[in-house]
């Protein structure tokens, strides 16, 4: 007993912590320090308000917004934008991505006009859906599908490409049907992946809502943003900035938690369970 | 049906050869073959790498095209026009050098899959996958990831599987290949002790003499080069066999007698 503790006491003597932090309280305190510093650059170097305001005010800012029916109603709207825009893109991306995953010619021949599309600055494109689809929800949704449709489809593509072949051995000896095979075997087999290209598809989905709105509409986060810079309340924009950062955290941290319901069986969420 | 019949073949292979072609041509993996697997029997196929052991065992479960020839599964045909008859796989179970099991799935729902995939309500299939988990020892894992089981575990659970529908034939193909010397002692005493139980005929393929010896009715022995059957022999042992039955005169002397052929 005396000779174990000794040896993690000197363990943790050479890593020169006295107490060993958890990893959250270790970032958390890493976001403080950083903050820390921010406010004290601008209180300090007495930098314009105008051009960069301290954390603690912006903070403020947006918790006073908070409470305001105008930015619920602003949110909404980019909420919407953006998940009608993912759900588009998981629906096309693991379609596609399941085709081009099981038919190599199919994916022979997509292959050009997906990279295709990957080479194509994207954002380039928005003046275009605004033009094609008006100033409404639209063109919005259609921006958020097309960023996250990629990550998406690859994802899926390695995933149904890298079924294991003793798996697939297996439901050939017991007879199963292609549409077995499908369910039974390929899709909870390629779900890792599908969960990974979801993961960064969401919070592109989210960038091209903004942006969208940020080029033409009337509603949403990004014309809210416009508004506040066109009437030079950098500290609102910060407060928007805030905001936009907390509601992509959500949707990202929804995800996540999709990945320990759905698959707790996978080795990224059992590494994360038993730490 | 003549394969309720008490004395019909459980295997039947008659002509069978195959070909792989690859990049650098044809490779002969199995010249012309005929074999008998009686009902009930335990069959061990016997020999070096690359000697089409493998091959034949994956030609009797419907895995690879025969080139030429016939084979039959319960007197029915396996293939018939270029396809495979679902009813003469129905009669087969296969268990793989790995346990190829599932890792999204339970070991209760590994065991219990090939009922789900034949409809099986879930009371039933998992009620014959618990009796299963008793049979084979992982009794108390039911609800465990298979990545929770050592690999002797995991390889009792896909030989569970493969029984889980009732097959009258049990195909293995170096199923304990990967197990270290003391759980494969082990785990071939408690195969002989499920084949007892459950009276399935077995094919198991192996490239271990003693292992071979210590299973098998019949050893099928084949050579590489083409791959083919050098000759078959019978083993007499009196059942249930335990390990002393190694030290017996008449299992060192076949044993002898498998090594002087597989050198040469």
């Amino acid at each position: 007993m005396t000779d174990a503790s000794k040896v993690t006491k000197s363990r943790d003597e050479r890593r020169g912590w006295g107490v060993s932090l958890p990893p959250w309280l270790a970032s958390l305190l890493l976001l403080l320090v950083l903050l820390a510093g921010w406010e004290g650059y601008v209180r300090l170097a007495e930098v314009n308000w105008f051009i960069l305001p301290p954390p603690s005010v912006a903070l403020q800012e947006w918790v006073e917004m908070l409470g305001t029916r105008k930015l619920w109603f602003h949110t909404w709207i980019t909420v919407l934008e953006t998940l009608l825009g993912f759900a588009f893109a998981v629906v096309i991306g693991v379609g596609f991505g399941a085709m081009m995953g099981k038919m190599r010619r199919v994916e022979q021949t997509l292959h050009p006009f997906v990279v295709a599309t990957q080479v194509i600055p994207k954002i380039a494109l928005v003046p275009l859906f605004i033009v094609w689809f008006g100033f409404g929800l639209t063109p919005k949704v259609v921006i958020a599908a097309v960023l996250a449709f990629f990550p998406i489809l690859v994802n899926t593509t390695l995933g149904f490409k890298s079924v294991y072949r003793g798996h697939r051995e297996v439901m050939l000896s017991l007879n199963s049907s292609r549409w077995q095979t499908i369910t039974h075997l390929e899709l909870p087999s390629a779900l890792p992946y599908i969960l990974t290209g979801m993961e960064m598809g969401i919070v592109l989905s989210i960038i091209g809502a903004v942006v969208g709105e940020f080029l033409g509409g009337s509603q949403g986060l990004g014309v809210l943003a416009v508004q506040e810079m066109n009437s030079f309340n950098t500290t609102a924009l910060f407060g928007i900035i805030i905001h936009l950062s907390v509601v992509g955290f959500i949707f990202y941290a929804l995800l996540v938690g999709c990945r320990r319901f759905l698959i707790p069986w996978h080795e990224s969420v059992q590494v994360n369970a038993k730490k | 049906m003549n394969s309720t019949a008490p004395d019909a073949n459980a295997i039947e292979i008659a002509s069978v050869e195959k070909q792989f072609l690859t990049r650098h041509g044809s490779v002969n993996a199995l010249s012309r073959t005929d074999l008998q697997i009686r009902r009930g029997e335990f069959t061990v196929l016997l020999g070096p790498s690359g000697c089409g052991k493998t091959t034949l065992l994956r030609l009797i479960a419907g895995l690879e095209t025969p080139s030429g020839g016939e084979i039959q599964i319960g007197g029915e045909p396996l293939w018939s026009a270029g396809r495979r008859d679902d009813d003469a796989v129905a009669h087969m179970g296969v268990v793989f050098q790995d346990p190829n099991l599932f890792p999204w799935l339970t070991i209760l729902d590994n065991i219990s899959l090939p009922l789900r995939l034949r409809g099986v309500p879930k009371k039933q299939r998992h009620q014959k996958a618990r009796d299963l988990c008793k049979l084979v020892g992982i009794e108390g894992f039911e609800s465990r990831w298979q990545s929770e089981l050592s690999g002797g575990m995991r390889q009792r659970a896909a030989i569970a599987r493969a029984l889980c529908y009732e097959p009258e034939v049990l195909l293995m193909d170096e199923p304990f290949g990967a197990l270290d010397a003391i759980t494969r002692d082990a785990m071939n005493i408690e195969l002989q002790r499920i084949w007892m139980a459950t009276q399935k005929t077995i094919v198991l393929v192996t490239h271990s003499i003693s292992e071979a010896v210590f299973l098998a009715d019949r050893i099928v022995l084949l050579s590489p080069r083409p791959g083919r059957i050098e000759e078959i022999i019978d083993v007499p042992f009196p059942r249930p066999r335990d390990l002393s039955v190694q030290s017996l005169p008449e299992f060192l002397e076949i044993r002898e007698r498998l090594r002087d052929r597989l050198e040469n």
